[in-house]
């Protein structure tokens, strides 16, 4: 698999007024071309500031980014880059531009400048990935925020886009609309092969990654398979994550002396680790 | 309640003047309304009136609709009905009393007033009842383009954007202000009650936060339009193509021939 996204020794950092604020600190990381990679922090770890930077909306104060080896500072290839890379952000009603939902998918398909025929199938199909068809003529303010965050989704996927870089795409959403939106993401991943780079904090959501990668303060510390990551319950602590209750509660069994491992994530699976240990120590 | 305000005036319907080109319907209102005031007289304006009549038949909006919209501006036809009332004074006598007259003359006049803002009122609901916003916006915005030719192509295109996104807007920002009102409710503010300078200084905490949170959502939203390789009006291509079809040529022709009626009448009477 080659690389989509090259991030070289990025440095960023912004004025706030006389302070000059870093962000990001010589950052490095690479995107394989169809992963699922999932980016977990807690606020002002630099997890946003990154999702900007992936698609050129901000540009690096040092270092470099490529996006399939054209950098994102190359003023020519903006908007290719901005094709490929679709970014989704957290709040949906801040991202929709027209009151009929099929209208709003055409915009980005609109300002490419493909033909009406070409942007039609393209609503179509992206509508259909998002399994938000049948509300093809409603509009935005009568649907739930799950929905009004598919319909963010394929208003991107209508670009025909090669990744999308979510930004907490779940934050202002209830449970039955995050659950929905998890589904979507990983379904996009699987059928239509789009590389996923999902920036959250709910550890929950990394579950079926290929790969995590922990950030705090502007710095990637940990790097690796959701297992591995979920059995380092200390470092996730550490960084401020919130733990989801049922691998606290396998951490907490460890803490107390139990011969438990807490890579698991799912409450049947946390279920059978507790049943488990408990006849291995009656043994 | 308060949400269905911006498609309060809709009526969703599959009907012939539904289906027209809201291209074809903006500019034959611009042509009934002229020949509103062309008219010079009572058989040109029952032409007129016969035309719009039938259109109303046709939109399959039922008449309780109009009628609605009709009691909101039943003061103003009153009020022009009794000026004109005194003010012709041509024809005979019928009632005179202190200073004023009334004449067969000023009667006639009175309802013909009359008759003419009411048919403006209800061609103009017509319009918004049987055109969604959206589809206004892009009548505009096509029956504008021409003034690309002298240098404000991106003025017709701005235009239309922002009408665009005030209309997807509207309800958002509704919503909100229902919220900001509960919350300020809750914290103890009165906006009920009071004379009315203070009930409109109780607006102030509503208002700023609203304003507050509109250019939040406005720079969001600037960044997500560009993340969606938004780049102006400059090579932008839409979905939805507007195309005159058959009953919009029957649609001119009709209104044509009333017209060119409505002139011959005026002459020959």
């Amino acid at each position: 698999m080659d690389n989509i996204i090259e991030v070289k020794n990025v440095t960023f950092e912004y004025e706030d007024g006389e302070q000059k604020e870093t962000v990001l600190n010589d950052f490095s990381l690479d995107i394989k071309r169809g992963s699922f990679t999932v980016v977990l922090g807690h606020n002002g770890s630099g997890k946003s500031t990154l999702a900007k930077l992936l698609n050129g909306l901000y540009k690096p104060t040092s270092g470099d980014i490529s996006v399939d080896g054209i950098s994102t500072a190359d003023e020519k290839n903006e908007i290719e880059i901005k094709r490929r890379v679709g970014l989704v952000f957290q709040n949906p009603d801040n991202q929709l531009v027209a009151s009929i939902v099929e209208e709003d998918v055409a915009f980005g398909p609109e300002n490419l400048g493909h033909s009406p025929e070409a942007i039609r199938t393209e609503v179509d199909e992206a509508l259909k990935a998002v399994d938000m068809y049948e509300f093809r003529k409603s509009t935005p303010h009568r649907l739930s925020g799950g929905q009004k965050q598919r319909v963010a989704i394929a208003g991107i996927i209508a670009m025909k886009p090669d990744c999308i870089v979510l930004d907490e795409p779940t934050a202002m959403l209830d449970p039955k609309g995050r659950a929905e939106i998890i589904s979507t993401i990983k379904k996009l991943n699987r059928e239509n092969g789009i590389t996923v780079v999902l920036i959250t904090h709910f550890m929950e959501e990394a579950v079926d990654a290929d790969r995590v990668i922990v950030m705090d303060s502007g710095k990637i510390v940990a790097d690796s398979t959701p297992k591995d990551i979920f059995s380092n319950i200390k470092l996730l602590k550490d960084v401020g994550l919130d733990v989801p209750q049922t691998t606290e509660l396998l951490y907490r069994l460890k803490l107390g002396g139990m011969n438990i491992s807490t890579d698991v994530i799912s409450i049947e699976e946390s279920a059978q680790k507790i049943y488990d240990a408990i006849h291995l120590e009656e043994i | 309640m308060l949400k269905d305000i911006t498609f309060g005036q809709y009526f969703e319907s599959n009907s012939f003047i539904h289906k027209l080109d809201p291209r074809t319907k903006m500019l034959l209102l611009i042509a009934v309304i002229v020949f509103i005031f062309v008219s010079q007289n009572a058989v040109a304006l029952s032409l007129v009136a016969l035309l719009i009549f039938v259109s109303m038949i046709l939109s399959k909006v039922p008449l309780k609709m109009y009628l609605k919209n009709l009691k909101a501006i039943l003061p103003i036809i009153i009020f022009t009905m009794i000026i004109n009332l005194f003010y012709n004074a041509s024809g005979d006598v019928i009632l005179s009393f202190w200073k004023l007259t009334i004449t067969t003359g000023s009667i006639y006049r009175a309802l013909y007033m009359a008759a003419r803002i009411l048919l403006l009122i209800i061609a103009s609901a017509e319009l918004t009842y049987t055109t969604t916003p959206n589809d206004l916006t892009d009548a505009i915005e096509k029956l504008l383009s021409p003034l690309k030719f002298i240098g404000l192509k991106n003025a017709v295109h701005t235009l239309a954007m922002m009408m665009t996104i005030a209309l997807r807007f509207i309800p958002t920002l509704i919503e909100e202000t229902q919220k900001i009102m509960n919350a300020q409710k809750a914290r103890g503010a009165d906006l009920e009650n009071g004379k009315l300078i203070e009930r409109i200084k109780a607006l102030i905490p509503i208002l700023i936060p609203l304003l507050i949170s509109s250019v939040r959502r406005a720079y969001e939203l600037a960044e997500a339009m560009e993340c969606r390789c938004y780049n102006g009006g400059e090579g932008r291509q839409r979905m939805k193509q507007l195309k005159y079809k058959s009953n919009d040529f029957t649609a001119f022709a009709t209104v044509t021939i009333v017209c060119s009626a409505v002139v011959a009448i005026n002459i020959i009477l």
